[in-house]
């Protein structure tokens, strides 16, 4: 089944995420140079590049992680449902209860399994202990993990292995409902099998969520997004749909980092 | 004798060597014990387990007992661990999640020379500055608001178990704060993002997450500390009053364990009344194996805990 | 399911960075509060007699506390040619032999236990070794004492230093064929220099204001300590027992001794950060 959008289509779909003019610093070091890009909705988009090009840098700005830290700063629009997102009146436990991100690493976080699936539920919620656990339930079936692990919920999340914490890392996001998924490079600290899982779930998840994979791995982008943005030094390169992209490519750069011939 | 059986001998000699100096520490451990033990046998024949319940300390009659000193060792260590352990934390977080980088740098660096500064000092600054203090401003207002409560009853007198606790209470708080602000800047900080990433706030990530994962060193930090407060000596002699009785008020003078030593103990005439101030010794000795026995196996508990489930 | 009010998770964000801030400076308040004091008091005592004379009698003016500057030293020096080898040598033991042996572990324990020992616990201890046994005080009683007080310290970061060595740097050295202990003392020791010397003057700054173990080996004396088989004077003390007394000559002695003290230890202590600080960000970056 290629689910692969086409070049119309991107046109066509309404977009969840309309990037305007971003400009990105570290300090006083520029990292992301008039980015636009608008990510459609209830798709798979995959960043690629080589490292260092801003990938991850980019799709840190749509949840404002990068906030956390002092010297980081962004400028332009981030529309995200017809909002600018960095204006700063948005509401950032809004815009992150609306966002949900998945890190390089597996991160979960020092509590039971079912906590953790828990947390930001009771975090945004006041919610009763029947349909929390209905809903951790639900979150960890959508993350398919239920099977691996409905009888030992309450033991340490770190118990479970490298595979198992990203898919625990991912029910967590989807518990609170958010709208727009961010994958941070999700299957780079985990082996093949495990790999080949969650990329089986974020098929599952186009059908709800939209979502944004930074990949560094040019097959798992062709083989799970329906479209691509290439970025290079900062800038993006090229959007297109994914079996465009791969196959026939507009930018030279493009061309040259998929045949490998540098990256 | 070839050359390699000449080395493999010399290289023994040293690992004996090593290992007989690391044995010193065993040794001088169980000589802290043996000596006190030993020297405080003829109190504890002359008043057995009375000598902890009871609070009469009359040199001159020869009776002795410990419970003045234990409850003042009891109270000042508390009051300092209740005040000290909470603002503590706070700095820390402070320090680590909220300061500017450069406000983080000094004002650590800042805490962490407080926990250098000698403690004679303290108690230097505790008996002329702060106890002056307490006395004209701090203990007129807690009497006037707060009177009606026994702990705040009495003369101000500027000296007194309230004055020891705060002093206690400055000692311990850089050494807490600083083992803690390690732990905190220890915390990974993609595992920081993901909690703001679910949409937590700065006080939520940090009280659920980062101190959850660092709550080991946390609870080591708070375990050290208290025993520091627990037989810390000069500071605490210089302004708690030493007087052996338990009174219900904070403003009144009263003695711990440690100060009634260093008060004491060059004066001791009597074999009897020597032999009483070996045992008060032995007490804050085994008080302090206690606890920090305690503290280990509770940290190591947390340990195991975290490391079987990886 | 109703979503929790945001105001309220916001307001408790806002009320704990706003009490943050008065509790953090407070903090530093009161570290320059007893630094201010420290120097506003002690600075009037310093002159040449205080480093060069010797105590005059109780309510005459005038004289120094050279003895107890002598004293001090002579007795932290004493303490640190006792105290550093037997730390260093075990310290090697833990990081280089034993590493989890049951000696080993015993050890380590045993050393946290010691290290959280009150230190007048240590001076009772001399006292019954030494002094109850020798018949009198001495400044060798208190550099035991000392030395008890400075052995777990330079024990564990003798340790702690050692383990940061990498293996490969050991290994090398004994792949050329040199014995353990040598490889140990020459190339491991050389590696961990920086570390190893912060770690022993850390320890040396620390123990040179104890008061406590002092109290009952060292005891004091107004007299120059020509032999270290006598009672010794030394600073803290000597603040003790000036603090406590009714002349305001000797109070303000006593502030003077407490700046000198201050001023030594705050030096030491920096200077060791610093240095620390350098090798560490080295070792991580390699």
């Amino acid at each position: 089944m290629n689910r692969a959008g086409s070049a119309e289509e991107a046109r066509s779909l309404p977009s969840k995420v309309s990037v305007r003019n971003l400009n990105f610093y570290y300090g006083g070091q520029q990292a992301l140079f008039d980015n636009n890009i608008d990510i459609p909705e209830k798709r798979v988009t995959a960043i690629i590049g080589p490292s260092g090009c801003g990938k991850s840098t980019h799709i840190r700005v749509y949840n404002r992680i990068y906030e956390l830290y002092r010297t980081h700063r962004a400028e332009g629009q981030v529309v995200i449902d017809g909002k600018n997102i960095l204006l700063p009146s948005v509401d950032l436990i809004d815009l992150r209860k609306r966002v949900g991100m998945i890190f390089q690493r597996p991160t979960p976080f020092p509590m039971t399994i079912f906590d953790n699936i828990a947390y930001g539920l009771k975090l945004h919620y006041r919610v009763g202990r029947t349909e929390l656990s209905d809903r951790v339930e639900d979150a960890l079936k959508r993350g398919a993990l239920w099977d691996e692990v409905k009888d030992k919920l309450g033991e340490p999340a770190n118990a479970l292995s490298g595979g198992q914490q990203q898919r625990l890392c991912i029910a967590r996001a989807i518990a609170t409902e958010p709208e727009l998924i961010l994958m941070d490079e999700p299957c780079s600290a985990i082996d093949p099998v495990a790999t080949a899982k969650i990329e089986d779930l974020i098929q599952t998840l186009r059908d709800n969520y939209t979502v944004v994979l930074v990949t560094h791995n040019m097959q798992q982008a062709a083989r799970v997004s329906d479209f691509t943005a290439f970025f290079y030094k900062g800038y993006i390169i090229e959007f297109g749909a994914t079996k465009q992209i791969f196959t026939n490519p507009a930018e030279r750069e493009t061309e040259d980092y998929i045949t490998g011939r540098f990256g | 004798m070839n050359e390699t059986t000449r080395q493999r001998r010399v290289d023994r000699a040293f690992r004996i060597l090593t290992a007989s100096c690391a044995l010193v520490v065993i040794v001088l451990m169980g000589g802290i014990l043996f000596e006190l033990l030993r020297n405080s046998g003829m109190s504890m024949k002359e008043f057995g387990f009375g000598f902890l319940t009871s609070d009469a300390w009359n040199p001159g009659a020869g009776e002795f007992g410990a419970a003045s000193s234990i409850f003042g060792t009891v109270v000042s260590t508390a009051i300092a661990m209740l005040l000290a352990v909470p603002l503590s934390l706070i700095i820390a977080i402070y320090l680590v999640e909220v300061a500017h980088p450069r406000v983080s740098k000094i004002v650590g660096g800042g805490i962490e020379l407080l926990a250098a500064v000698p403690s004679i000092i303290y108690g230097m600054w505790g008996l002329f500055v702060f106890a002056a203090l307490m006395q004209e401003h701090v203990q007129p207002w807690l009497g006037r608001w707060f009177g009606f409560l026994p702990l705040f009853q009495g003369p101000p007198m500027g000296i007194g178990m309230l004055t020891a606790g705060l002093i206690l209470t400055l000692m311990v708080l850089p050494f807490i704060t600083a083992v803690t602000r390690d732990v905190l800047q220890m915390v990974p900080p993609v595992l920081k993002e993901s909690a703001h990433g679910v949409g937590a706030t700065m006080w939520e990530a940090t009280r659920h997450i980062a101190l959850k994962y660092g709550r080991r060193g946390i609870v080591g930090a708070v375990f050290l500390g208290f025993g520091r407060a627990l037989g810390e000596t000069m500071a605490v002699t210089f302004v708690i009053g030493n007087s052996h009785r338990i009174s219900s008020s904070l403003f009144d003078a009263g003695n711990t364990i440690a100060s009634s030593l260093a008060n004491e103990f060059n004066e001791a005439s009597e074999p009897i009344y020597l032999s009483s101030l070996f045992e008060l010794a032995l007490v804050l000795f085994g008080l302090t194996l206690l606890f920090q026995t305690l503290a280990h196996f509770w940290v190591s508990r947390m340990q195991r805990q975290e490391a079987g489930s990886r | 399911m109703r979503l929790r009010s945001r105001t309220q998770r916001k307001v408790a964000d806002r009320a704990a960075r706003v009490v943050m801030v008065p509790a953090a400076l407070a903090g530093i308040a009161v570290l320059a509060w007893i630094l201010w004091e420290v120097i506003s008091r002690g600075a009037g005592a310093l002159n040449l007699d205080f480093f060069t004379q010797l105590p005059t009698p109780p309510g005459m003016e005038g004289g120094g506390l050279a003895n107890a500057i002598l004293g001090t030293l002579l007795m932290t020096v004493l303490a640190t040619v006792i105290g550093t080898p037997v730390g260093l040598m075990a310290g090697i033991y833990l990081a280089e032999f034993g590493t989890t042996s049951r000696l080993a572990t015993a050890v380590r324990f045993t050393t946290n236990l010691l290290m959280g020992t009150p230190s007048i616990i240590v001076g009772i201890f001399v006292y019954a070794l030494i002094v109850l046994r020798t018949g009198h005080f001495s400044g060798w009683a208190g550099g035991v004492a000392l030395a008890i007080l400075m052995l777990p310290v330079v024990l564990r970061t003798t340790e702690d230093m050692l383990n940061l060595v990498p293996d490969e740097l050991r290994e090398s050295a004994l792949a050329l064929g040199a014995p353990r202990w040598r490889a140990t003392l020459t190339v491991v020791f050389r590696a961990a220099k920086t570390g190893l010397v912060t770690g022993i003057l850390l320890a040396v700054a620390r123990v040179s204001g104890e008061t406590a173990p002092l109290l009952f080996t060292a005891l004091n004396s107004f007299y120059w300590p020509e032999t270290i088989s006598e009672p010794t004077a030394n600073l803290t003390v000597t603040i003790f027992n000036y603090a406590m007394s009714p002349y305001a000559d000797w109070q303000q002695k006593a502030w003077g001794a407490s700046l000198l003290i201050t001023v030594g230890i705050l030096i030491v202590t920096v200077l060791s950060r610093f240095t620390l600080r350098d090798r560490k960000s080295r070792t991580w970056s390699r």
